[in-house]
């Protein structure tokens, strides 16, 4: 037992396989949450055993719009706000592919968050990791649809006049199948949580409490990401079932967490299998 | 699939013939929204592609719709999705990421009167140059115009195998009134349909770069699923697919894009003469209002002025070194179109001050008739 | 494997070793640092449930001060460490040693 002396080579994290070891290290900043996230989302795909050539990863832009940069699988890093939507076409054509959105708070709330109920609506069988870490991190940290309200930002320096999603509520009720929130410090919970998600056919979603000691954690006397981290340590309260309404985040005293939603409900190409069928039957197609 | 392609003679709107053209070129997804006048495509492919294991989504605006047939791409289908000016604003955002990433596929815009709302059932020539220019930054785009139904089925064929072969975006570039004109088209047999295939990897994952390419400066396309492990991004990148930024990688990226079309330019332009032999004056058309330019054509000729038709069915690439030939024979270049001047400006440019060049040119909403055209012939007869 | 440190952090004064604990097999875990990769964020050192880690003095190639081993037999192998690097910069293996 103890420290061993290993070459580099000896010892393999259990991640490599499935990262772009050529682009590494990361972009992401010192204590930023993101690459946890995404090593919980490697682990989930490895201990789920998925094929790695079965796995795609479609990003949009952003800090967490990075992801499909990093990770070796079919990878797609599309425009702001559009990865659901390209995401829906990919998985479409390759309904036997495991196809994975892993984009940030802004992207997919904000800019594509027309996409993102729409996706649920129509229960697409795609997993969307959301990273939400409050704020616009890529540039330079501006208030975004997840900002705490009164909270500062570089476009809110009085505090942020407006009031934030409750993403579980939001996605819920749009008809989302399975929706989870865990922060980076539940990286164990959020593993288990990312395993379920990917193995549930329609619409899954998983939010992910992210630090961001740039954007939000400094300007909001959180401080860096030690301390973010460990406001989630003490402020986080696990409650499975919780009815989504009542999961808002509250930036001063709790930070619920835990699974909210798993229920079943015909996916998008499950109901598109039915349609092929009943369609072939139709006898006046041939005119149209 | 038996009836994926209807072979035989047919009374049949435009628009539906658009949509038998994508399913004869293999088009098996289509993502879109409606909007009037391009809303028949939709329905038809609605109603057709789920027998032929096909898929018709409608998603939720046309930035989706863009989005949703590229990724189907990358997944190996060829899609297509259509729209109408309104439409093609919203879809120019990944328009530029298609170019970007090569990404082959199909975007049909019926056009219609504008700016903004504008006509929605009437006709309109007006993006032409947002077809060309619409998406940010240099980019070079192919965009065909179609002027009957036959080739509304035609020109799609067409489309889905240039898209294919030079791995970008193409846009059929329609109007209202071929959109929604019912005529005779003539589907042929499958078998005599040709089809070109995007270029895909010979080479194994290992030594496969997705960007990388030979002197035909179009890359190999790996599909997702394959084992490849493509990673694309709408960044400026390198061989590998990986973001690159800076000025040289910039260069190197975009001016392959660049020239990757315009070094193919003489295979992928494409026109139609008419008349134009001993021409002393051209008539420069496309779309619907070619077919008025035609028939003012021949009537100038019955009243003795040597007319001639450069009829436009790639409208980009422009043909711009036939209209600097035709410069040399030509007195006078008559441009009829309903924008104002979209094209024109292209002839004045290629014809460089050689010879003169005039405009019958309309707002929207009506077609310019062959007697406003033969006017024109006959006041700037020289 | 010491019997004072078995329950982990050695905090728990009145625990015996068994007679055969030499007898069954055990975990055993190794942790490899790689130094070079970390960023600083202390998060390993935080929240390791049983302060195996401790920030090092030393600076690394990009200036942080990357964690050292510093209680390596109160190590439960839990891999927390592992799993919350935001760089992958540690791994912990796990093996299960029979007696020979
Ligand atoms: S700005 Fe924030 S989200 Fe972006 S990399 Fe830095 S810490 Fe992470
Ligand atoms: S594996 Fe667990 S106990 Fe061991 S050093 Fe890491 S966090 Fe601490
Ligand atoms: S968690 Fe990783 S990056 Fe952070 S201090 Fe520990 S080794 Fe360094």
């Amino acid at each position: 037992m103890g420290t061993q002396t290993v070459t580099p080579q000896a010892v393999q994290h259990p991640y490599t396989r499935y990262l772009r070891t050529d682009r590494l290290p990361h972009i992401w900043c010192p204590g930023c949450g993101i690459g946890i996230a995404m090593g919980a989302f490697l682990a989930a795909v490895d201990e789920l055993g998925i094929p790695q050539e079965k796995v795609a990863v479609v990003s949009g832009i952003g800090c967490t719009g990075r992801v499909a940069g990093y990770v070796k699988f079919d990878s797609y890093h599309t425009t702001h706000g559009r990865p659901i939507p390209f995401a829906t076409g990919l998985k479409i054509a390759r309904p036997e592919m495991t196809v994975v959105v892993f984009s940030g708070d802004g992207d997919l709330v904000s800019i594509g968050g027309n996409h993102l109920i729409h996706a649920a609506r129509r229960n697409i069988d795609l997993t969307v990791i959301c990273v939400n870490n409050f704020n616009y991190g890529m540039t330079g940290g501006q208030m975004g649809p997840t900002t705490p309200h009164r909270a500062r930002t570089t476009t809110t320096p009085y505090g942020n006049l407006e009031f934030p999603f409750n993403l579980p509520y939001l996605v819920a009720a749009a008809g989302a199948v399975y929706v989870a929130r865990w922060t980076v410090l539940h990286v164990f919970h959020l593993r288990e949580s990312i395993k379920e998600a990917l193995q549930r056919r329609g619409f899954s979603f998983i939010e992910v409490v992210s630090p961001c000691p740039v954007g939000f954690g400094r300007p909001n006397k959180i401080g860096e990401g030690l301390e973010e981290m460990r406001f989630y340590r003490e402020h986080a309260l696990i409650q499975n079932g919780l009815h989504p309404k009542d999961a808002a985040l509250s930036f001063r005293d709790r930070i619920v967490v835990g699974k909210f939603v798993d229920e079943a409900r015909p996916s998008f190409l499950q109901v598109l299998e039915d349609h092929f069928r009943n369609a072939s039957r139709d006898p006046s197609h041939r005119e149209g | 699939m038996s009836n994926a392609v209807l072979t035989g003679t047919h009374f049949m709107l435009g628009d539906h013939a658009c949509a038998e053209g994508a399913i004869a070129a293999g088009c098996r997804f289509f993502a879109g929204y409606p909007i009037t006048p391009a809303t028949e495509i939709a329905e038809r492919m609605a109603r057709r592609l789920p027998q032929l294991g096909g898929v018709y989504i409608q998603m939720e605006d046309e930035l989706a719709s863009m989005a949703a047939i590229l990724g189907a791409s990358c997944g190996g289908m060829k899609t297509m999705t259509a729209t109408s000016g309104p439409g093609l604003s919203l879809m120019l955002e990944n328009i530029g990421l298609g170019i970007m990433l090569e990404i082959p596929c199909v975007v049909v815009n019926v056009q219609r009167g504008a700016p903004s709302t504008g006509l929605p059932t009437l006709v309109g020539q007006g993006d032409v140059m947002q077809a060309r220019w619409g998406s940010h930054g240099d980019y070079e785009i192919i965009a065909l115009a179609p002027s009957s139904v036959q080739e509304m089925f035609d020109f799609t064929v067409l489309a889905f195998n240039l898209a294919e072969r030079y791995r970008t975006p193409v846009i059929l570039l329609a109007d209202e009134a071929v959109g929604h004109l019912t005529e005779r088209v003539v589907i042929p047999p499958p078998e005599e349909i040709e089809l070109w295939e995007r270029p895909r990897p010979t080479v194994p994952p290992e030594e496969y770069l997705p960007y990388a390419t030979d002197e035909s400066l179009i890359p190999p396309m790996a599909l997702a699923g394959e084992g490849y492990f493509v990673h694309m991004t709408g960044l400026t990148h390198d061989e590998r697919g990986y973001p690159i930024i800076n000025g040289e990688a910039h260069e190197r990226l975009v001016r392959r894009l660049l020239e990757k079309i315009r070094k193919h330019a003489p295979e992928i332009i494409r026109y139609e003469e008419v008349l134009m032999d001993d021409a002393e004056v051209a008539v420069v058309s496309y779309g619907i209002t070619a077919r008025s330019a035609l028939r003012a054509v021949r009537e100038a000729r019955r009243q003795g002025i040597r007319a001639g038709l450069l009829r436009l069915i790639t409208v980009w690439p422009f043909p711009e070194d036939q209209i600097r030939e035709l410069s040399r024979q030509v007195e006078l270049f008559v441009v009829a179109e309903i924008n104002q001047g979209q094209i024109r400006r292209e002839v004045e440019r290629a014809a460089a001050g050689q010879v003169p060049v005039a405009g019958v040119h309309k707002l929207g909403g009506t077609l310019i008739t062959p007697d406003e055209i033969l006017e024109a012939l006959w006041v700037r007869k020289p | 494997m010491a019997a004072n440190t078995f329950s982990g952090n050695g905090s728990f004064p009145f625990w015996r070793e068994p007679l055969d604990a030499q007898q069954i097999p055990h975990l055993s875990t190794s942790i490899t640092i790689f130094p070079d990769l970390c960023k600083g964020c202390g998060y390993c050192v935080e929240f390791c449930p049983a302060q195996v880690l401790a920030t090092s003095d030393r600076l690394n190639a990009k200036g942080y001060h990357p964690p050292e081993v510093v209680k390596p037999e109160a190590c439960t192998g839990c891999q927390f460490c592992m799993r919350v690097c935001p760089e992958y910069a540690i791994i912990v293996e796990k093996k299960l040693e029979v007696p020979t």
